[in-house]
């Protein structure tokens, strides 16, 4: 590939000509030949061991997602071929009595309790980046990031804990009878006030989603050049109206962090388990419990009784992956999209 | 052409309004995002110094209101599983990192990158069941070794996009002085460029080592937990992620309790872990001067 490179910039046509002939000829005589050339070219072992060493580590990594998805797809062929498009549109999930497997309840279960999480989490995460990266002054600007790196960096499982001990008990006490005193009517606010629910889920999920969602949109909106701010300032703009033309610049980026804070969600586990109240059913109702894919496989993969339940699982998996995949997939995409335009 | 003139005051006062309720607006949502961090600090320490006394660090767990007891092995065991992560883990990561950063020109580095990307995604407990089918399975049993490798797997792509990104932040010039001493490449990359980039790499491998010692979800079914004394890697073995878990969801007051402990000394266990890396880094940095 080198020579062909260089023989790009000749100037001589009848020298380029040759030496892509020469090129062709070299990829002709394969692989082993050019990396003995380049042996003895480069006169250095260790150089060629390095590169070798250290592309065997990134072929590595590579291999380990391909070998994820194919492990999760080969461990679910049964239940796959067993029950078919059922598994995404039914209704029922009873695995042991009647054998039933549809995994509609824990997939609406994941769907909206991640929905309503970011709900309350990107208005409040892209106020807090703002903040950081447009208002704060330089003194609180630190000890703020460094708190919020924290919030992300509490073990989930610690989350789940205080959920249970704190906040089940202050809105089984205290939230939701005052929103069924108010709201007397509203579908979303039916049934006994458990603590346990999608509303307990909903509201841990966007404890934990925020931190991400502020530290991301931060990172882009400072990615947008000061120039733009500058020129806002100079045609007489108060501040929030500059900030507003940032945000602007920045709203393919925000979307991207959206993304990531939504993948993040989806496949948040162990606090959702702990206070989601683990039953698979679809309800309007916050108040009800319900169950999303992640709990139902937190909670019930060291029971499975047949194979058949372990391939539904591991569809389940396959599932959830293919699920963040594609949303991470789109939100890395936007922001490198961003990242990249400002460069 | 005639521009439509507004009463100019009003203009300015609403201009100016909007931007003070929305500058507070933001003030505010920042300390609501702060607020739950110090709620939940405020219980755990609250509630954990109940049991938090020397027999948590020395003793076994005990069964119910069975006073004495600790978690001495769930302690150990999330270090052995971090330990096994750590080492499979940290040369992938680093590697692959160094080759992204190093050789990553092409078109096959940038699929790895993203990849990368999409792996730092995924969630732990999809992480964990491929662990279980490929180690569990295989094995015919729950083991630290599984658990050590899922976490390994969660590991690798914070380590590898930290690793580039630092390598990255070296000049090329350091790199060019190295190469015109007559240094071969690979030395130049191993011991010059790695090692300035060392403090950065050490905090993206600290930042993978915490995030895997608080996970529990691929803990699950690959380490499963144990009530007793394990160090052998090969059964399965305690860890203070899954007692929190188990505690917490348990009927007993003093389980529940003792869940508030572990959380403690595993959030304590997490700043110890970022102390002392902070302590090597800088220990280096002041031999090389």
């Amino acid at each position: 590939m080198a020579m062909f490179k260089r023989s790009d910039t000749d100037v001589n046509g009848a020298e380029t000509l040759v030496n892509v002939q020469d090129f062709l000829r070299k990829k002709k005589e394969g692989k082993k030949n050019s990396f003995l050339k380049k042996l003895l070219k480069n006169k250095n072992l260790g150089d060629v061991f390095f590169e070798r060493l250290t592309l065997l580590f990134a072929v590595l990594v590579f291999l380990l997602v391909i070998l994820m998805v194919w492990e999760m797809y080969s461990n679910s062929l049964i239940s796959i071929k067993k029950i078919g498009w059922h598994f995404l549109i039914g209704q029922t999930w009873d695995p042991v009595l009647r054998q039933i497997f549809g995994a509609l309840p824990a997939i609406y279960g994941t769907l909206l309790s991640s929905f309503l999480a970011l709900l309350i989490a990107v208005p409040l995460g892209i106020s807090v980046a703002v903040f950081l990266s447009e208002l704060s002054p330089g003194w609180l600007e630190k000890p703020l990031s460094f708190l919020t790196e924290l919030l992300a960096g509490i073990p989930s499982v610690i989350y789940g804990l205080w959920g249970i001990f704190v906040l089940v008990p202050w809105l089984q006490q205290t939230v939701e009878p005052f929103l069924q005193n108010e709201f007397p009517n509203s579908p979303f606010f039916q049934g006994a006030p458990y603590g346990y629910g999608m509303l307990a889920a909903a509201l841990i999920l966007s404890i934990m989603v925020l931190p991400i969602i502020a530290s991301i949109s931060r990172d882009v909106l400072r990615s947008v050049p000061s120039t733009q701010r500058e020129a806002a300032y100079a045609l007489g703009a108060t501040r929030w109206e500059v900030t507003k033309i940032v945000l602007g610049n920045a709203k393919t980026g925000l979307l991207g962090a959206v993304m990531l804070g939504l993948g993040r969600a989806i496949g948040e586990t162990m606090a959702v388990t702990m206070v989601i109240g683990n039953r698979p059913d679809i309800s309007a109702s916050l108040f009800s419990p319900a169950y999303t894919m992640a709990s139902v496989l937190a909670n019930e993969f060291t029971e499975a009784t047949s194979n058949l339940y372990l391939g539904a699982l591991i569809e389940l998996g396959l599932v959830l992956f293919i699920i963040t995949i594609i949303i991470n997939i789109m939100a890395r995409l936007l922001v490198w999209g961003v990242e990249r335009r400002w460069k | 052409m005639e521009v439509k003139q507004r009463p100019k005051n009003f203009t300015f006062y609403r201009r100016k309004t909007t931007n003070v309720v929305m500058l507070s607006v933001s003030f505010i949502s920042a300390i609501l995002t702060i607020m739950p961090l110090i709620l939940v600090f405020y219980y755990t320490i609250a509630k954990g110094m109940t049991y938090l006394n020397i027999n948590f660090f020395t003793k076994l767990p005990t069964p119910v209101d069975v006073p004495g007891g600790g978690m001495v092995n769930a302690i150990v065991g999330t270090l052995i599983l971090i330990g096994i992560g750590g080492a499979i883990g940290i040369p992938i990561g680093i590697f692959a990192g160094t080759y992204l950063a190093e050789f990553g020109k092409n078109r096959f580095a940038y699929v790895v990158r993203f990849l990368s990307d999409v792996l730092s995604g995924v969630p732990s407990i999809v992480v964990g069941i491929v662990a279980w089918t490929l180690v569990v399975v295989p094995m015919h049993g729950f083991s630290a070794l599984a658990g050590g490798i899922a976490l390994a797997i969660l590991m690798i792509p914070t380590i590898t996009r930290t690793t580039e990104e630092m390598i990255k932040l070296v000049p090329d010039s350091y790199r060019e002085a190295g190469l015109a001493l007559g240094i071969p490449r690979w030395k130049t990359t191993l011991r010059i460029v790695l090692k300035t980039a060392s403090k950065g790499i050490a905090t993206g491998v600290l930042l993978g080592l915490a995030r895997a010692a608080g996970e529990t979800a691929p803990l699950l079914f690959t380490a499963l937990g144990n009530r007793f004394w394990s160090t052998n890697i090969f059964q399965p073995i305690a860890s203070l992620t899954v007692y929190i878990y188990e505690y917490a969801k348990s009927p007993f007051k003093s389980w529940n309790d003792q869940a508030w402990t572990a959380a403690l000394v595993l959030i304590i266990l997490i700043s110890l872990l970022s102390l002392i890396f902070r302590f090597i880094t800088r220990s280096k940095y002041k031999n090389q001067a």
